[in-house]
């Protein structure tokens, strides 16, 4: 998207590098730029690197090399509590023997304003987040949920332009999340504030994100809107970490008019979507979504190549049948198929034919 | 009630065969709890026969001094009533009276019997715990008496002249009763009067309130002293990663493992005046060779010892207050715009008080009580009131005084420690 010079950068990190012990690197050079206003998640497996990220942009780690830019100025000498970031924990942090209101009082305190403008606003956030109510409590005496909501409403009571959320809704059961996932991203577009979100769910990052950079190993895997890193995968990494998948691996025979041919190793032909594969010889991991596979015959294109497989295991889910296969020696490979009226259920031990659009099927790298 | 038992609804619940479920209860569990009773007898009868019982009996020993009216014979534990004609004559005549020859006369009879008991000894040691030099005025008078004749009180004022004083007599009467408050009077630096006034002693023997104060002042600083050095510390444990604070640990806990009267007597080497100390000193050329510090055998060198001494009770509450307290929160403070210090004051601290308020006490409650160090380098300046409790019990043998100084001492910590209580809440205590 925007390149690093981009005059709307609001967040910049420019050729960062981060190393705790000097002899490895956690961040190996991060180059990112987010325009004000965006929801941007940094998704990946713990130890990538993304909560270093964040604390650098927090203040409570100094990059080891390269700038960190906020509005265009560089912010690495300015202390966190100058930055005027907000920030929400994962524990939630709240100051454990002061009450919801002084704890939301708290950042307004230290910014020396006044009694009466502190009350207004303390109140204000505290109904925005619908804990007007909460206010002479202390956090022991909230649930999880509730305490999630305060220290959303503290991070944002001062009115900061950037918010940071490292990993919120971790302690949250499913459903609470969901609910909580929703709510913060609609007040994040409602106060029109920049977000930067930490979390290893992707679901979370799917669904609340603008744009998800995917983490692994120090360096941004791949940086995109969540329907692009999902049905475009630029590498085998983000294939396998982004919702699930299956994966066949061979080499590649030829490449031409866009498509790759692709020897499995078990000596099957199937064609391909080359994605970062260059030249015939090469190896490749091919990579194809579950609800992508076509198991009904009549509906597949003709001259497609087709691929013999057989039913492991069926499972009913409801609104959907997960489907085992063995596909040229792959024992995990998974079919999706929707629970429609004319739907086969398939009985293990049965033998079927299987394949799919060339396009959906990913030739990525080894 | 009754309407509820007639609506069918039972106001007491029963188990299934119709027995009150509450006493079911009692029963199930009666065996574990028989065992559970059986598990801590031992260390309840230890704590009662060991502490419990010393203390009453430290208490009532305050109250309570025989040397006036009972002799026990210590070879055969034959005990006798003494001084019972005096004890008679002052039942008969209010305080104040002028001793008249029955006075006298009955002073004489009493002492025939303690010649023959071989006791004028103990009941001058009694008199003498609050008129000084009345010790020998009994046991003259008691080898004399056989040779007396009427009128007594002559007899007794030709021995000594003293035996007209009345404010012997006011100390009299009050000794023939077992039970007396005179010897907390004692210990707050009061005494009574010939009257029976309740007045200061002489300015130069005040000494107990001054110990107090002074026990109460270098305590105090103890406590903050610890405090000042053992806070740091602890936090330097708390957040350190475990191997490190493992190995830091080991050196706080190093001076538990070693013993009192060593770490004591390294500290008198340290600071006496041909010391480690003064020599470094000297030898860098600080100072002269004839102005070396006086550290030792004053105030000095108790308070430095002490601090020493003391310092892990401070730092292990503090520690283990510390430990859990997520670091997240000073992060919270500092995004939140305050400066360090600031997220110091207002977060780290207020959730260390409970640690502080635990080694804080733990820590005055020792030095208050505190006896080797201070005997050993106070000199007699840096004496706390725990030695002069000891003085009077092995040398002036005044066990009810020593008893009711340590009874004022305890009355002391418990005010303390209800205070405590009342600001802090105990509940907010934490020592491990």
């Amino acid at each position: 998207m925007a390149s690093s010079q981009s005059s709307d950068a609001f967040v910049e990190f420019d050729r960062v590098q981060k190393s705790y012990d000097g002899e490895t690197l956690v961040v190996k050079d991060l180059n990112l730029t987010l325009p004000k206003g965006e929801f941007l998640t940094m998704l990946g497996p713990s130890g990538s690197g993304k909560t270093t990220c964040l604390m650098m942009l927090a203040g409570f780690e100094t990059a080891t090399h390269g700038d960190i830019r906020l509005n265009g100025n560089s912010i690495n000498n300015i202390p966190p509590h100058k930055r005027g970031i907000g920030m929400v924990f994962q524990n939630y942090a709240l100051f454990p023997h002061m009450t919801i209101e002084e704890n939301l009082s708290f950042p307004l305190e230290v910014r020396g304003i006044g009694k009466s403008d502190r009350e207004a606003k303390v109140m204000r956030a505290l109904n925005m987040v619908e804990m007007g109510s909460f206010g002479k409590r202390r956090p022991a005496q909230l649930s999880g949920g509730q305490q999630q909501r305060v220290a959303l409403a503290r991070a944002l009571v001062f009115e900061p332009e950037l918010v940071l959320m490292d990993e919120p809704l971790g302690a949250l059961d499913k459903q609470l999340r969901e609910k909580m996932q929703f709510e913060i991203t609609n007040l994040a577009h409602e106060l029109g504030i920049t977000v930067v979100y930490v979390t290893h769910d992707q679901t979370e990052a799917l669904t609340m994100s603008d744009r998800v950079a995917v983490f692994d190993d120090g360096i941004i895997q791949q940086l995109d809107t969540p329907d692009k890193l999902y049905e475009e995968p630029q590498n085998s990494f983000v294939a396998q970490f982004i919702g699930e998948n299956n994966t066949l691996e061979g080499t590649i025979k030829e490449i031409k008019n866009g498509l790759a041919l692709v020897q499995l190793d078990d000596g099957e032909l199937i064609d391909c979507n080359p994605i970062n594969v260059s030249k015939p010889g090469e190896r490749t991991r091919v990579s194809i979504r579950p609800e992508r596979v076509e198991t009904n015959p009549a509906r597949l294109t003709e001259g497609a190549h087709t691929l013999k497989a057989e039913v492991l295991e069926f499972i009913y889910m409801g609104d959907i049948f997960r489907t085992r296969l063995r596909v040229a020696g792959n024992d995990e490979f998974i079919v999706k198929t929707r629970n429609a009226p004319d739907q086969k259920r398939m009985t293990p031990g049965e033998h079927i034919e299987i394949g799919w659009l060339p396009r959906d099927c990913r030739a990525l790298d080894a | 009630m009754t309407d509820a038992t007639a609506n069918g609804k039972p106001e007491m619940l029963t188990t299934a065969d119709g027995k009150p479920l509450k006493a079911a209860l009692i029963r199930a569990q009666a065996r574990a709890r028989r065992r559970a009773f059986l598990l801590v007898l031992p260390l309840l009868a230890f704590i009662l026969i060991t502490f419990v019982m010393p203390i009453g009996q430290m208490l009532h020993q305050s109250v309570y001094n025989p040397g006036f009216v009972m002799h026990e014979d210590i070879g055969s534990g034959k005990r006798t009533p003494i001084m019972t004609n005096l004890k008679v004559w002052f039942d008969e005549n209010p305080a104040g009276t002028e001793p008249d020859e029955a006075a006298f006369a009955a002073l004489h009879e009493d002492m025939l019997l303690l010649r023959e008991l071989r006791a004028p000894g103990q009941v001058g040691t009694r008199v003498n715990y609050e008129r000084g030099g009345s010790r020998s005025m009994f046991t003259k008078a008691a080898r004399r008496a056989e040779r007396m004749d009427p009128p007594y009180k002559e007899a007794f004022l030709d021995v000594d002249e003293e035996w007209a004083d009345p404010e012997l007599w006011r100390v009299m009467r009050d000794a023939s009763s077992a039970y007396t408050f005179n010897f907390y009077l004692a210990a707050l630096d009061r005494s009574k009067n010939a009257d029976g006034e309740i007045v200061s002693v002489d300015e130069n023997r005040q000494i107990y309130i001054k110990l107090f104060t002074r026990t109460l002042f270098l305590s105090v600083l103890i406590t903050f002293l610890t405090f000042l050095l053992g806070y740091p510390i602890a936090h330097l444990l708390a957040t350190l990663p475990l191997r490190y604070s493992n190995l830091l640990m080991i050196f706080v806990l190093l001076p538990f493992w070693t013993s009192l009267l060593v770490r004591t007597t390294s500290w008198m080497v340290l600071l006496q005046s041909q010391g480690v100390v003064n020599d470094a000193l000297v030898g860098m050329g600080i100072l002269g060779d004839d102005n070396r510090l006086q550290m030792m055998y004053n105030q000095i060198g108790t308070v430095v010892a002490m601090t020493h001494i003391l310092l892990p009770f401070m730092v292990l509450p503090l520690y283990s207050v510390m430990r859990p307290i997520n670091p997240s929160y000073v992060r919270a403070a500092r995004s939140l715009g305050a400066t360090s210090w600031t997220a110091f004051r207002r977060i780290y601290f207020p959730q260390t008080v409970p640690g502080i308020g635990a080694g804080a006490l733990l820590v005055f409650i020792l030095a208050v009580g505190y006896y080797i160090t201070p005997a050993l380098v106070g000199g007699a300046d840096g004496q706390l009131i725990s030695n002069l409790i000891a003085f009077h019990m092995q040398n002036s043998l005044n066990w009810s005084l020593a008893a009711a100084l340590a009874a004022l001492l305890l009355a002391g910590i418990l005010i303390l420690y209800w205070l405590y209580d009342r600001l802090i809440g105990i509940d907010n205590l934490k020592l491990g």
